[in-house]
């Protein structure tokens, strides 16, 4: 394997980056796994109807421990929005943004997420904002 | 042999029976009782109106005849000093050695209609169903007299029912004890509690209706209260009138005279008690009652070493919950002697130190509404030595819950340095809760053990500043642990999604979740990786092993009560070399295999289950160990089978879901090797049975834990600590441990007694039944992890690979594989935060 480097991201839909990992039934409603996508561990949650996909990386204990981390909602300005909790010492990150949400400035990188004829695809990581 | 007659069976006269018998068992003694009751302990006397009413009895007739000694109804009317006998009505019985322990009748003032009916003393058992035949048919009692006893009465009275009143002629309550200060605060309490207190107020006259019962008292200022029962505490005198008429030596004022060993006027009588005049004074306490009984007990059997030279006169007591202490010279008599005193009417104590003329020695003080320094300043008091600092200082109070005893600003998260006043501070300035504390102190980001601390000062400072405090579980939930409970117990949820949809908002979170899933646990005991109930559990239970910093796991088997087998052992070792594990001995008596990667675990818990071991819930929040010692079977000094009732706990309550872990130890001695006095539930064997101790902790707030129960068969014990811990499990907050549940706890080791001993919640067999369900449904975790072949996918560390975490990487020290540290990784891939 090969050490990361960033790329620009891409746009999500560009096919051929697109890399399908499990079946939507794979992950237990509110759970979340691990995926290896093009070396890289991605963890893949399923919360509130919905896929997210985040690194599996816990930047605070520098371990691949996210997909262990237990999932749930918050409220900010209103909306609700999903979170992942780490399992070791339970920093909380955005599942769309990947934003720590206990220690401004730093977050995880996200990728998208595809689900079609219920397999979940897994596309580029970019670090900033789902959005 | 000598035949020693002993008049009385109070508390003296039958502490007098057991010091006897101490030195010599062969003794033969009779016992005259005036009342039909043998000794009962009359410092209780109020808790005979308690429901369901104690037993006040200090012996029985069966343990009498077992001594020796022989017990007699009757009232000793005539001693003959020549032939030494004494008459009873009914019988004259020969002594070598005659006791007079004939106590104190209470004192009645000289009013008119002091016999008319409603017109009671407090003394005696049949004093007090006298009172309770009368008190149905009444609604107001008043007792005469604001002393110990008098107070207690007014307790007795409010227990009948009865709109109590205490009236009192000295300026202040308990004025024998506490000074006008200490008196006026006490009497603030008394008057909380809803009975009303007149001081200074010299009764007149009993007023009677036109049936000639009592309707009143009319005092010296003209004032009348209206009263239809009236109980005299006024005070005691001896009784010594069959001393008087044995021709003995009495003080002027009444009592018996006795010398240093408790010996009358005749060498062959001696006096104990209330009835006794030691050096002109008459001891009304039954403290000093039971050194003249010691004293006595060595002077009859020969010892003439013991002498009584009179009794501290210091007390400490609860009187109706409210602390009261006296000690030395209390009230300044001493001459040029001076008083500091703090006065706090917020904490509402009040603590007075009276010291020598010179100001360097404590003599003496008054403390109410909070006693915890009477041990230490009690004995400041006796021991005289010139103080080694200020003496104000000895009155300022330690800072409540403070972690280090001492300091005002205590450190609360050591990880980062954060202490106590930073916490408040930012609470103050606007830090409303845990997450909003932890982002501006950075207090409980380390390990998060100090969370439970933060959040107890965060609810305090809130309290503190008039703000409603949340006890909400999280913002998903608007309840406690406790109410939360409660709805699934009632509503019988069996589900999350069920839970969430009537009573919660959103997803949940890290918080609820696991909260949630931990209750369900507890009532219904299914297998905690069924699909639905996977996503819910917390980090450890999740995996069924306790996660590491790289993401590994340890693995820790139950080895019940510590006993393990060499064959264990032998597999317990291969397991560890096969998959490459570090080994450590833990503090609860059995052995961690660390390291395991995630994939590794169902294979390593194949090879342990087919070696016989079961899970060791030590990744749940469940009972961890019982540690026991080798107890009765191996020790010399051992009194029980502690390892036997060690493995049988642990078996019981192995898999238990609880609000959070629990410990326990089982010490076959008082040597207490077990160390079950820092668990939350430990046993300490006696010579009859267990003593049951609860609370305890080690940790971030290491705690003794309290006595519940004492000598308790098997048995027992099982059964209380059926109903204590799913007491705790429904009833405790979240991550709550039995020490803080318990310091927590309104009315506290009280409160927990009556509840799991006497029953007065009637929940016990709700309880036990509760725990038979448990016992009876549970399984071993990873047997039956292993039997859910599907579900053993989630211990593949990728979905979509047989591959395995790259990034763990190891070092070897002292011969066995550790986490490598940052600085000792060799580059790998991962990502970077930019």
């Amino acid at each position: 394997m090969t050490q990361f480097t960033p790329t620009a991201p891409a746009a999500p839909h560009a096919e051929s980056r697109w890399t399908p990992v499990c079946a939507v039934n794979d992950v237990l409603p509110g759970g979340g796994v691990c995926a290896l996508v093009g070396g890289q561990q991605v963890a893949v949650f399923r919360v509130a109807g919905r896929v997210f996909a985040l690194s599996n990386f816990d930047p605070f204990t520098r371990a691949n421990v996210l997909s262990r981390g237990l999932t749930g909602s918050y409220t900010s300005a209103g909306q609700e929005r999903y979170k992942v909790a780490s399992p070791l010492l339970k920093h909380t990150f955005d599942l769309e943004t990947g934003l720590c949400l206990n220690e401004p400035g730093v977050s995880v990188p996200t990728y998208a997420v595809r689900v079609e004829d219920g397999r979940i695809w897994i596309g580029e990581a970019w670090t900033g904002s789902a959005d | 042999m000598q035949h020693i007659v002993i008049v009385g069976n109070g508390m003296v006269g039958h502490r007098l029976t057991e010091d006897l018998h101490a030195r010599n068992s062969e003794l033969s003694i009779t016992v005259l009782s005036e009342e039909p009751h043998v000794a009962y302990d009359r410092v209780q006397l109020s808790h005979y109106f308690d429901d369901p009413r104690p037993d006040l009895s200090l012996t029985t007739h069966a343990a009498y005849s077992d001594r020796g000694v022989t017990w007699v109804h009757g009232q000793a009317l005539s001693v003959d000093r020549e032939a030494r006998t004494v008459s009873t009505a009914d019988r004259t019985i020969s002594y070598d050695v005659l006791v007079l322990a004939t106590g104190s009748f209470p004192f009645v003032p000289p009013l008119a209609n002091s016999k008319a009916p409603g017109v009671f003393v407090y003394r005696t058992l049949d004093d007090l169903d006298a009172m309770m035949a009368h008190a149905s048919t009444v609604k107001t009692g008043t007792v005469i007299g604001g002393g110990l006893l008098g107070l207690e009465a007014a307790a007795a009275l409010q227990k009948l029912g009865l709109k109590a009143s205490v009236v009192e002629f000295a300026p202040r309550l308990m004025p024998a004890q506490i000074d006008d200060a200490g008196g006026a605060l006490l009497k603030r309490f008394i008057e909380e509690m809803d009975i009303s207190v007149l001081t200074g107020a010299s009764t007149q006259e009993i007023l009677l209706n036109d049936q000639g019962a009592m309707r009143g008292l009319r005092f010296a200022d003209g004032t009348e209260l209206e009263s239809e029962m009236l109980v005299f505490s006024a005070g005691i005198r001896p009784r010594d009138d069959l001393a008087r008429r044995m021709g003995l030596e009495v003080g002027e004022r009444g009592g018996i005279v006795i010398d240093d060993q408790c010996r009358t006027s005749d060498p062959a009588v001696y006096a104990v008690g209330e009835c006794a005049l030691h050096a002109g004074r008459i001891y009304g306490l039954v403290a000093p009652g039971y050194s003249m009984a010691r004293v006595a007990a060595a002077s009859i059997l020969g010892d003439a070493s013991a002498t009584f030279a009179g009794a501290d006169m210091s007390t400490k007591l609860k009187l109706l919950g409210v602390e009261v202490g006296s000690f030395g010279d209390a009230f300044a008599r001493t001459p040029g002697a001076r008083e500091i005193a703090i006065q706090d009417n917020v904490a509402n104590t009040y603590k007075k130190l009276v010291l020598s003329a010179d100001g360097t020695r404590v003599i003496g003080g008054v403390l109410v509404g909070d006693t915890s320094q009477y041990g230490e300043l009690s004995s400041l008091a006796r021991d005289g030595e010139a103080l080694s600092v200020p003496a104000a200082s000895l009155l300022v109070p330690m800072v409540a819950g403070a972690a280090s005893a001492g300091s005002s600003n205590p450190t609360v998260c050591s990880c980062e340095g954060v202490r106590q006043e930073a916490i408040c501070e930012a609470v103050v300035g606007g830090a409303h809760d845990i997450t909003a504390l932890k982002a501006c102190t950075r207090a409980g980001t380390g390990c998060g053990g100090c969370l439970p601390n933060v959040r107890e000062l965060l609810n305090t400072q809130l309290a503190l500043m008039g703000q409603k405090v949340d006890r909400s579980l999280c913002e998903h939930y608007p309840y406690t642990r406790q109410e939360l409970f409660d709805l699934i117990r009632v509503r019988g949820y069996r589900e999350w999604e069920e839970v969430l949809e009537a009573h919660g908002t959103g997803q949940g979170c890290e918080v609820c979740k696991p909260a949630v899933a931990s209750i369900l646990a507890s009532q219904h005991n299914e297998y905690i990786l069924k699909d639905k109930l996977a996503p819910l559990q917390d980090t450890n239970d999740a995996y069924l092993a306790n996660i590491q910093k790289n993401g590994t796991y340890s693995v820790m088997p139950r080895v019940p009560g510590g006993e393990i087998t060499p064959a264990k052992l032998v597999a317990l070792g291969e397991v560890a070399e096969k998959y490459g594990l570090y080994c450590k001995i833990t503090g609860g008596q059995r052995i961690d295999l660390l390291g395991a990667r995630l994939d590794q675990l169902p294979p390593i818990w194949s090879e342990l289950i087919a070696a016989g071991f079961e899970s060791g819930h030590a990744y749940g929040k469940s009972l961890r160990t019982v540690k026991s010692c080798v107890g009765s079977t191996w020790c010399r000094y051992g009194v029980q089978d502690s390892t036997t009732l060690a493995v049988n706990l642990e078996l019981r309550y192995r898999g238990l879901r609880s609000p959070h872990k629990f410990k326990a130890g089982v010490s076959g001695c008082t040597r207490e090797c077990a160390e079950a006095q820092s668990k939350d539930f430990g046993l300490i064997a006696t010579e009859k049975g267990w003593n049951l101790f609860v609370g305890g902790n080690g940790g971030v707030t290491p705690r003794h834990a309290q006595l519940l129960a004492q000598d308790l068969d098997e048995e027992r014990v099982t059964r209380y600590l059926d109903r204590f811990l799913m007491y705790y499990v429904r009833t405790a907050d979240r991550l709550q441990r039995t020490s803080t549940w318990l310091d927590k706890m309104d009315g506290g080791i009280e409160h927990l007694r009556e509840v799991i001993i006497h029953d007065s919640l009637g929940l016990a067999d709700e309880l036990e039944a509760a725990m038979r369900y448990h016992v009876a449904t549970y399984a071993c975790e990873w047997q039956e992890a292993l039997n859910d072949t599907p579900g053993l996918s989630r211990f593949r560390h990728f979905v979509n690979s047989d591959e395995t975490d790259e990034a763990i990487q190891w070092v070897t020290e002292r011969e066995q594989p550790r986490p490598a540290f940052e600085h000792e990784m060799t580059p790998l891939p991962m990502f970077a935060n930019d």
